[in-house]
C-alpha cells in the first residue's frame, strides 16, 4: 500500500494535498454548532449529484413526456421514489443549510479581511445554486413548474428596451414550452453543476489559503508554537472529520424524517399544484415560488409605484437583484475593528437580529397571497433589509466594541 | 444569540402551517393505505363508476392488483374493461377532444387527484352533489360550484334535494338521543340504494383508494423510514463516542 502511495506521490502530489487540506490543515479548536453547515452543504451537494445522475437515467426532457416520466420514476423505477424524494428534499435542504452557513458568516464576520474572496466565491455559489434550483424546478413540468418559470422569465421582460427580446431569448419561444424545458434541462444537469463544482473548489482553496475564521473572530495564526503550528489550531482530520460526522448524523435524522414521512412538507417542498401537468391555458389561482426564493419574491412584489417613467415591475426586479447584489460588497461595508458578533457592540447585534427576522418574515410573506396590509409590511421589511447593509459602514464604526481576547475562548 | 435562534424558529412556524387553504368547509378524511379491504372496495368502485371517463394513466393495473391483494386473474376478469393487459397503464378509451365537447373540459386524469386537492376535498366532493335544475346536468356540488360532472353515483346515494351539510359534524342530542347530521343530505329528491352512512363508507373507500393511487409507496416508505431512522440514531451514538474519544486530548 505504502509503495503504491509512493509511486503515485512521485507523479501526483497526493500526500501533499492530503496534508495541506486535511491532516495538517489547522482549524481553530473552538468551532461551534454553526460550523457544521459548510460540510453539510458538501454532503447535500453530493446527494444532489448522485441522485440527479440516476434521475436523468429515467427522466424524459420533453413537453409531452416529462410529467409522465416523473410519475414513471415514482412508480415503476426500482427505488425511483426514493431517488426523487432525496433529490427534491435535498434541494430544500441545500438552501436551508446554505442560509444557515451564510448567517454564520454574518455573525462571526467571516467575510472580513482577509476572507473577502471566500465570501465572494460563496455568493457566486449561492447565485448559481438559485439558477440551478430554478431550472430544476421546471423539469417535473407540473403547473407550478410551468407558471413559476413563466413568472420569473417574464421578470426579464421588465427591463426597458431589451427586456422583451431577452425574455424571448431565454425561453427560446413565445411562451414557456418544450424548447425551454430542453434548454433548462441541459443547463440544470450539465452546465450549472460544472460551474458549481468549480466554484466550490475555489471557495475551499481560498479558505485553506487564509485559514478558517472562528466564533471569536480572532486570528489563530498569531499565536504559534515552536513548530509553527497555531496553539489554538487542531488538524482538520481527524478532529473535525469525526466532529462533522455528528452533524451529519443529526442532519440525516431530520432529512430522512422529511424524505420518508413528509416528502411534500405540507406543500412547501413539493407544491400541490405541481401534481397537475403543465397547462399553458390554465393559470393556477395562486402562484408562489418555492420557499427558498420567497424572501426575494416578497421584495419584488413590495415595489408598487412607477418611478421616472419606468413601471413598478422593473423597480421590483431592481430591488430583488439589489438585495442579492448588495451581499457581494458586504466585506467592504463592515468597518468594525472586530469580526465576531461576540465583541461587536449592541448596534451590530440589533441590526443583525432585525435583518434576520426581516428576511424570515419576508420569506413568509412571499408564500402567501399579497394583501394591502401584507404589502405594507413587506415594504417596511424590505427597507430594513437594505438598511442593514447601507448603514453598516456607520454603525460598525460608531459603536463601542468589546476587547478581543488573545486566545480563543471555549 | 439563543433568543435569536428561537425567534427564527417561531417566525418560520406559521409558514409550515399554511399548507392547505380553501374557503369551503370540508369533511376530514384520514386515509389508511393498510386497510386492503377498503382499497379493494375502492378499486371496484373506481373501475365501475369513474373509469368510464377518468383515466389513471400513470399507474399500472398489476401494481394495483398486487398492492391491494386482488388476485391477478380476478382483476383481469372483473376490473379491466378496455382489453388492456395487466401490466399496462390504466388508460381509458374516451377521446379527450370529444370529451371536451361533451363536458366543457375533458375529465382529468385522477392518479394524483388526492395529492393535488387533498383527501378531505375528494371525500367531501364525492358526497357534495345536490339537485339544481339551473345547471345543464341538473346537479351542482357544494364543494365544486358549477361542476361539469354529472352525479354518477346517484343510484347509490340518491339525489339530494338541498345542499348537503358538508363540514358539519354529526351530533347526538343528550336528552332525546336523536342524532342530527348523521346523513350529509337532510332531504332527498330521489332515494338511492344505500343509506347515508353506507354511502359515506363507500365514498371513504373510494377516496382511500384514490389516495393510495396518488402515493402507492406510502406504506412501504414509512415502514422503511423507521429502520432508516433507527440506523441513523445508532450511527449517531457511534459517531458521538468516536468524537468524544478523539477530542479527549483537545483542551
Amino acid at each position: 500500500m505504502q509503495k503504491l502511495i509512493n509511486w503515485v506521490d512521485e507523479r501526483l502530489p497526493i500526500v501533499d494535498a492530503w496534508n495541506k487540506h486535511l491532516a495538517k490543515y489547522y482549524a481553530p479548536k473552538n468551532f461551534n454548532f454553526w460550523y457544521f453547515f459548510g460540510s453539510l452543504a458538501m454532503l447535500v451537494l453530493v446527494n444532489q449529484l448522485v441522485t440527479g445522475i440516476w434521475l436523468t437515467m429515467s427522466y424524459n426532457p420533453s413537453g409531452d413526456g416529462a410529467f409522465a416520466s416523473v410519475e414513471y420514476i415514482m412508480r415503476d423505477v426500482e427505488w425511483g421514489w426514493l431517488l426523487r424524494y432525496l433529490h427534491s428534499t435535498g434541494a430544500s435542504a441545500f438552501f436551508a443549510v446554505v442560509y444557515l452557513h451564510m448567517f454564520r458568516g454574518l455573525m462571526y464576520g467571516s467575510y472580513q479581511k482577509p476572507r473577502e474572496l471566500i465570501w465572494i466565491f460563496g455568493m457566486l455559489i449561492y447565485l448559481v445554486l438559485m439558477a440551478e434550483a430554478f431550472m430544476g424546478y421546471l423539469l417535473p413540468w407540473g403547473q407550478m413548474s410551468y407558471w413559476g418559470a413563466q413568472v420569473i422569465v417574464n421578470l426579464f421582460g421588465a427591463i426597458p428596451v431589451i427586456g422583451a427580446d431577452l425574455a424571448l431569448w431565454i425561453r427560446g419561444d413565445y411562451l414557456i414550452s418544450g424548447i425551454t424545458l430542453n434548454r433548462f434541462f441541459a443547463l440544470h444537469v450539465v452546465a450549472l453543476p460544472i460551474v458549481l463544482l468549480g466554484l466550490v473548489v475555489l471557495h475551499i482553496l481560498a479558505l485553506h489559503e487564509v485559514g478558517s475564521n472562528n466564533p471569536d473572530g480572532i486570528d489563530i495564526k498569531k499565536n504559534k508554537d515552536e513548530n509553527g503550528i497555531p496553539k489554538d489550531g487542531i488538524p482538520f482530520h481527524p478532529y473535525y472529520s469525526v466532529h462533522d460526522l455528528l452533524g451529519v448524523a443529526v442532519f440525516f435524522f431530520i432529512f430522512f424524517v422529511v424524505v420518508f414521512f413528509f416528502p411534500e412538507m405540507g406543500g412547501l417542498f413539493l407544491e400541490k399544484p405541481n401534481f397537475q401537468p403543465a397547462n399553458p391555458l390554465q393559470t393556477p389561482a395562486h402562484i408562489a415560488p418555492v420557499w427558498y426564493f420567497t424572501p426575494f419574491y416578497a421584495m419584488l412584489r413590495a415595489v408598487t409605484v412607477d418611478f421616472i417613467g419606468l413601471p413598478a415591475k422593473f423597480w421590483g426586479v431592481v430591488v430583488m437583484g439589489g438585495a442579492i447584489a448588495v451581499l457581494f460588497v458586504l466585506p467592504w461595508l463592515d468597518r468594525s475593528p472586530v469580526r465576531s458578533i461576540r465583541y461587536k457592540g449592541w448596534l451590530s447585534r440589533i441590526a443583525l437580529a432585525i435583518f434576520a427576522v426581516s428576511f424570515v418574515i419576508l420569506g413568509y410573506l412571499g408564500l402567501v397571497p399579497a394583501t394591502e396590509g401584507r404589502t405594507t409590511v413587506a415594504q417596511i421589511l424590505t427597507v430594513l433589509y437594505f438598511l442593514y447593509f447601507f448603514l453598516m459602514p456607520f454603525y460598525t464604526r460608531m459603536e463601542k466594541t468589546k476587547p478581543v481576547p488573545e486566545r480563543v475562548t471555549g | 444569540m439563543r433568543k435569536l435562534i428561537l425567534g427564527l424558529v417561531f417566525a418560520i412556524l406559521p409558514a409550515i402551517g399554511l399548507a392547505a387553504g380553501g374557503a369551503v368547509p370540508l369533511d376530514h378524511m384520514e386515509p389508511d393505505h393498510t386497510n386492503k379491504e377498503s382499497l379493494q372496495r375502492g378499486a371496484a368502485l373506481f373501475t365501475n363508476y369513474c373509469m368510464g371517463c377518468h383515466s389513471m394513466e400513470y399507474a399500472r393495473y398489476k401494481r394495483v392488483a398486487d398492492d391491494t391483494g386482488i388476485p391477478v386473474e380476478l382483476y383481469e376478469e372483473n376490473l379491466i374493461f378496455t382489453g388492456a393487459k395487466i401490466g399496462e397503464l390504466m388508460k381509458i378509451s374516451m377521446n379527450k377532444d370529444m370529451a371536451a365537447g361533451w363536458f366543457g373540459a375533458p375529465p382529468p386524469d385522477l392518479t394524483l387527484e388526492t395529492r393535488l386537492r387533498g383527501e378531505s376535498w375528494v371525500y367531501s366532493y364525492l358526497r357534495g352533489f345536490y339537485k339544481d335544475e339551473s345547471r345543464p346536468l341538473g346537479v351542482n356540488n357544494v364543494v365544486f360550484d358549477k361542476v361539469g360532472m354529472p352525479h354518477v353515483m346517484v343510484g347509490m346515494q340518491g339525489l339530494c334535494a338541498v345542499e348537503p351539510n358538508i363540514g358539519v359534524k354529526a351530533s347526538v342530542e343528550p336528552l332525546s338521543g336523536n342524532v342530527t347530521n348523521a346523513d350529509v343530505c337532510p332531504e332527498y329528491a330521489e332515494e338511492g340504494s344505500m343509506t347515508g352512512q353506507e354511502f359515506d363508507q363507500a365514498m371513504w373507500d373510494l377516496t382511500n383508494f384514490m389516495s393510495y393511487m396518488g402515493d402507492p409507496v406510502k406504506v412501504e416508505r414509512e415502514r422503511l423510514g423507521v429502520f432508516v431512522l433507527i440506523f441513523v440514531a445508532i450511527f449517531f451514538v457511534v459517531a458521538y463516542l468516536l468524537n468524544r474519544e478523539y477530542w479527549k486530548d483537545v483542551h
